[in-house]
């Protein structure tokens, strides 16, 4: 009875905050997506941690509890390996953005040099 | 009424050429950013050699993405509206007129949207995707109190306040340029109204028309539709964005040029 109070109230936080975090925009529609669904696993679990017992018989895991360790273990190595490929992607992104600051310097600095060598030939 | 027309152009170099000499040859008292998302081909170029302005994106932003570059300039730079304008061919430039009366007139609204079910030419979907437009059309018309029946057009004018609001939040994800903008502007209070628009074929690109493509349209477009009504509304438009600064700046320096010329 207790385990379940644990596992019910953690599972409620938790959707609690993806929804928030949804609410005020920090989290884009592609992760909303996936943590919903992983809010959605979450709380019925908490509510009868049990439940998974007979499907972890199925496929060969002694208890429930342990089907769900090892589920959220590969959850969680899955989305380590998804958002190592976002940081990836956006220093990529930083670095074409730190190269064009860059030209833009060039560019902004030609233009001053041009327009003092004109103020120069108008004098 | 100084107008900027905003065209958003992602690998477009094909038809952009004739579709900017169309809206020149249409509306030339209207000045045109095309803002180039990224492109891999020649867009910048092709629209550069018709002598419109053209903002270059390093890399591609979405449509949403560039939709708010465009109306931050059109901010800095003092227009009264902003008009977005498919780079595609698909929006007839005498349309504008339609569009830009809309934002005038005793039943002035702040956003015009020019929508193709309204009556006027003969654009059809069918099966989930039109489905979904439905269900984009009850619920935004709802929230508006008035009926919106194309909310995912990218025919659309907009007045200084609203241009504030898109300057400051214009959502990238996918619909957010069409219908989370929207319901975020009607959410703010601004005034929404429609006005029928003929739309032409595209012409460049081909409609998907894949069933598999318009079920999951359907259930991302119920997505976005369910975040867009219960998200937070982010704060309201501030008063002059830093790109204000930086181009109160420039001007200055353009003066200063134009009198050392």
């Amino acid at each position: 009875m207790s385990l379940s109070i644990l596992t019910s109230s953690i599972g409620i936080v938790l959707l609690t905050v993806i929804v928030e975090l949804l609410r005020r925009h920090r989290l884009r529609e592609k992760y909303a997506v996936l943590w919903m669904a992983i809010g959605a696993v979450v709380v019925p679990l908490g509510f009868c941690p049990r439940a998974l017992d007979r499907v972890a018989g199925l496929v060969g895991v002694a208890s429930g509890v342990s089907l769900v360790l090892f589920g959220g273990f590969v959850l969680l190595l899955l989305v380590c390996l998804h958002l190592s490929w976002e940081a990836s992607r956006l220093e990529e992104k930083t670095r074409t953005l730190a190269e064009e600051v860059a030209l833009l310097r060039v560019a902004v600095g030609e233009a001053a040099e041009r327009r003092a060598a004109r103020q120069e030939a108008a004098r | 009424m100084r107008v900027l027309v905003v065209m958003p152009a992602w690998n477009e170099a094909r038809g952009l050429a004739a579709v900017l000499r169309e809206l020149r040859e249409v509306r030339p008292d209207v000045d045109v950013l095309v803002v180039d998302d990224g492109s891999a081909d020649r867009t910048a170029e092709v629209a550069r050699a018709s002598g419109v302005r053209v903002a270059v994106l390093p890399y591609n932003l979405g449509v949403g993405g560039a939709m708010r570059l465009g109306y931050r300039y059109a901010l800095a730079h003092g227009y009264d509206a902003a008009v977005q304008v498919d780079a595609d061919g698909q929006h007839d430039p005498a349309q504008l007129a339609v569009l830009l009366d809309g934002l005038a007139g005793p039943d002035a609204a702040d956003l015009v949207i020019g929508a193709r079910f309204a009556g006027a030419g003969s654009y059809r979907a069918r099966g989930p995707r039109r489905w979904a437009m439905r269900l984009l059309s009850a619920v935004v018309s709802r929230l508006a109190g008035v009926r919106l029946s194309d909310t995912t057009s990218g025919f659309r004018a907009c007045n200084r306040a609203v241009m504030a609001h898109f300057a400051a939040f214009y959502p990238v994800e996918y619909l957010g340029d069409t219908v989370e903008s929207l319901v975020g502007v009607v959410r703010r209070g601004y005034r929404v109204r429609q006005v029928p628009v003929a739309m032409r074929p595209r012409a460049t690109g081909v409609p998907s028309t894949s069933p598999v493509k318009a079920a999951v349209y359907l259930a991302r477009a119920g997505l976005v539709l369910a975040l867009a009504v219960t998200r937070r509304l982010p704060a309201p438009p501030p008063g002059p964005l830093p790109a204000q600064a930086a181009s109160d700046a420039a001007s200055e320096a353009d003066r200063v040029e134009a009198g050392a010329r």
